[in-house]
């Protein structure tokens, strides 16, 4: 039951507020005598309409006083440190604001700033990516604390590329409620009456708590939900004289316990004729996109996948499936995709995509992939759970067995009904299925080091020779790929042998700029305990949304190698806005104007060393590389962060 | 139908007696190397025309210039079509002269770096 009784009338901040006012005016009432006693006998001193600056007016303006009265009683806001501290939340994100004031005083103090340890960031925006990439690697939740209104603004969009990629994280954002109790001007800009309105359309769930019981029933249900398959954020906005005024009856307050929920599976009879489907297929296919959600994902896959000997095809927004095993042929996804009779998609974000070409030629050119009669099968977790607003669910795609569950958990079934729909006399060609499957991924390889010889000694460096010469320094270390390689034509995972969750955690979700830099720190920091050495491959436009995220990673120590990708530009919108003068047979006469970063170039080196890290750079010669990533690898080992800048080619 | 490819073949036909005679003047590859990256080809593949995700590779050994300028000038796909008022006859040829001027690359096998992984999958 939610405590209904009145609170104290009178309140902690109320009580701290009026004690701070009465010092300042004591403060002031002094300078105002002796300015009077100064003053000439006859002439009324003319009332200043602001104070002289003065040391002491400084003070009293801005300090604590010397005698503060005792707090009264146990704020709620310890109570609400005791509900976090039941879910195992390591690390608390926040960029400081009065609206949390109360719960992060009662972090650092009743709370020890332990188990969350608090994590000074510079814009929420690096608060949300940095538990985003936290998560992919450390499978727990970061708590995320954002000022109501302004802090919720910048973390938006960082919100948004979590809800995309399926990431739990628990957001609260403080707000002050009580028009008639705020202070005004700043305060009250930054208030609002529902500040969830803001996340709503890309957050799970979102509450207001007006009781500490009831911040203790909504702190643990959020967690349950954000932890419940499809993961995704939530929000709870919390009222800041809530968290500030006294605890009335803590013998009666209750901490609910949390408990797992267990994701739903598959319907039974839709995973037998998924089962039957793929033992009597000639050509199956499976693309598995987020299926790994967590570390046994990829496992399960690999024992589907080797049952049937089916090429898996990787959408890499998780490492799904070794890139040393004879069955990833992401490489090959093109020619498999058109060849295939059966397709299996394992919460596939874009099924409509894998099956259909799109061309961007003016003509928004669409024809299937596929071949005719194929049997489409999709498990996915977005068929039971979806928001209408955001297009995050992509263009609808039709198929022939649709399985609402999540893919992870309904993987054992799957692999059960395949073992008993598999006949025997199905062996020998599965067999050859298989050998064929290792002669292509060598064939593949082959190719790919080919490709990779091109522009070898270009300068700028091509992304090949970046993605050879950072893997040639950290191969023996246990290391983690920290970012996406997209924008290097993802020469890491066509190249480098990814055989553990962590060593691949995919990208944004949502493609919103600005993921790279904060998520790397985050996921460097879930690698830290571990002893791992976390590397990222960092695009110029990315990095400068927010660099302040390079003082949190040396404030914190967390070790991290960043290499610059540093390509100059935006490179898509390069691509694009040529792709439209050309379209309109209209040469573009001074460049790609609006869409390259140089004149000036951005010094990425300095920036990073002018927030405490070790940085070297620009590199614009392949040769120069080897010997300064080896320094930086040594510098990180240490357990601080390096960055060496390389001037590359765009892709 | 077979009216427009006539006509595609006929203007294809007169493109490439163009740029052959141009390229048999003056085609210069220092110059196509400037046009390369003025006219934005090098954004989707490589200032050494080495190809990426976003465009396929051109350079070294460039397919025969009927093809490569067929497609530059015709292309329905991805890549916009590059039409006189943006590149001129004389730019293509110095474009494909810097191409074929783009050196081969070395071999693997004498790559150290392209060297340090499984050629076999487990």
């Amino acid at each position: 039951m939610p405590d209904k009784s009145p609170r104290l009338a009178v309140s902690r901040r109320k009580f701290l507020g009026t004690v701070a006012v009465a010092g300042a005016a004591s403060a002031v009432g002094d300078l105002d005598n002796k300015a009077l006693a100064a003053a000439p006998a006859k002439a009324e001193p003319a009332k200043p309409s602001a104070l002289p600056p003065s040391a002491k007016v400084a003070a009293a303006e801005t300090s604590a006083p010397d005698a503060q009265a005792p707090v009264m009683g146990t704020p709620n806001s310890d109570f609400m440190v005791d509900v976090i501290k039941t879910l195992d939340i390591d690390y608390v994100a926040a960029n400081p604001a009065n609206s949390f004031r109360g719960l992060h005083e009662s972090l650092l103090t009743h709370g020890g700033n332990k188990k969350p340890e608090f994590l000074t960031c510079m814009h929420e925006e690096s608060s949300v990516a940095m538990a985003h990439g936290y998560f992919k690697v450390a499978g727990k939740p970061m708590l995320v604390l954002c000022h109501g209104t302004v802090g919720l603004q910048h973390a938006s969009m960082a919100v948004y590329n979590a809800w995309c990629d399926q990431v739990p994280i628990v957001i609260i954002g403080g707000n002050d409620l009580d028009a008639s109790k705020r202070p005004p001007f700043v305060p009250t800009y930054h208030s609002a009456q529902d500040i969830g309105a803001l996340l709503r359309d890309f957050v799970k769930w979102d509450d207001m708590p007006v009781s500490a019981q009831h911040f203790a029933e909504s702190f643990v249900r959020a967690y349950k939900l954000s932890m419940t398959p499809p993961y995704e954020p939530v929000l709870l906005s919390l009222d800041s004289d809530l968290q500030e005024e006294p605890i009335e009856n803590r013998d009666k307050l209750t901490i609910p316990r949390y408990v797992p929920t267990s994701p739903p599976q598959g319907d039974s009879n839709a995973v037998r004729e998924a089962a039957r489907l793929l033992v009597q297929a000639e050509n199956p296919v499976i693309v598995a996109d987020r299926l790994a959600r967590t570390p046994a994902g990829m496992g399960l896959l690999v024992e589907l996948a080797e049952l049937l000997n089916a090429p898996v095809v990787d959408r890499r927004s998780r490492l799904n499936m070794p890139t040393t095993h004879y069955l990833h042929q992401t490489g090959r996804g093109k020619v498999l995709v058109h060849n295939a009779d059966v397709i299996l998609g394992l919460e596939l974000s874009d099924f409509y995509g894998t099956v259909n070409t799109y061309i961007d030629n003016g003509e928004n050119t669409r024809h299937p992939k596929t071949k005719p009669g194929v049997k489409l099968i999709s498990i996915s977790s977005r068929d039971y759970y979806l928001k209408s607003n955001y297009q995050d669910f992509q263009r609808f795609q039709s198929v022939d067995v649709s399985i609402a569950g999540d893919a992870e958990a309904t993987m054992p079934a799957l692999i059960e009904a395949v073992k008993k729909a598999l006949p025997a006399d199905r062996k020998a060609a599965l067999e050859k299925r298989g050998e064929a499957m290792r002669k292509a991924w060598s064939a593949t390889r082959a190719r790919t080091l080919q490709a990779a010889t091109y522009a070898w000694d270009a300068s700028p460096v091509s992304t090949a020779r970046l993605a050879s010469e950072v893997w040639a320094q950290i191969k023996d270390e246990d290391w983690s790929l920290v970012s996406s390689d997209r924008m290097i034509s993802s020469w890491a995972s066509r190249l480098w042998p990814m055989e553990k969750h962590y060593q691949f955690i995919g990208g944004p979700g949502g493609f919103g700029i600005g993921y790279g830099s904060p998520a790397a720190v985050g996921a460097a920091l879930a690698n830290r305990p571990h002893g791992r050495f976390s590397v990222n491959i960092q695009t110029d436009g990315d990095m400068m949304y927010a660099p302040g995220v390079l003082w949190t990673a040396a404030h914190h120590r967390i070790p991290l190698l960043n290499v610059m990708h540093n390509n100059h530009g935006y490179h898509q919108e390069v691509m694009h806005v040529q792709r439209m003068a050309d379209r309109r047979n209209r040469p573009l006469p001074d460049g790609p104007i609006g869409t390259q970063i140089n004149g000036p170039n951005i010094d990425y080196a300095k920036l990073a060393q002018s927030m405490g890290w070790w940085a070297s750079g620009p590199i614009t010669d392949p040769k120069d590389l080897a010997p300064t990533l080896k320094r930086a690898v040594e510098v990180v080992k240490t357990g601080e962060p390096a960055l060496v800048d390389v001037y590359t080619q765009p892709r | 139908m077979q009216s427009i490819k006539l006509a595609s073949v006929l203007a294809a036909a007169a493109l490439v007696a163009a740029l052959t005679s141009t390229t048999a003047s003056a085609a210069s590859a220092e110059h196509g190397k400037a046009v390369f990256i003025q006219k934005g080809c090098w954004q989707c593949h490589g200032t050494q025309g080495q190809g990426a995700v976003t465009g396929p590779r051109l350079a070294p050994d460039p397919i025969p210039l009927e093809a490569i300028a067929n497609f530059i000038r015709n292309s329905t796909g991805p890549m916009p079509p590059y039409r006189k008022a943006i590149l001129s006859d004389a730019d293509l040829a110095d474009i494909y002269a810097y191409l074929q001027s783009v050196p081969k690359p070395p071999a693997v096998k004498d790559v150290p770096l392209l060297n340090q992984w499984a050629s076999q999958p487990k």
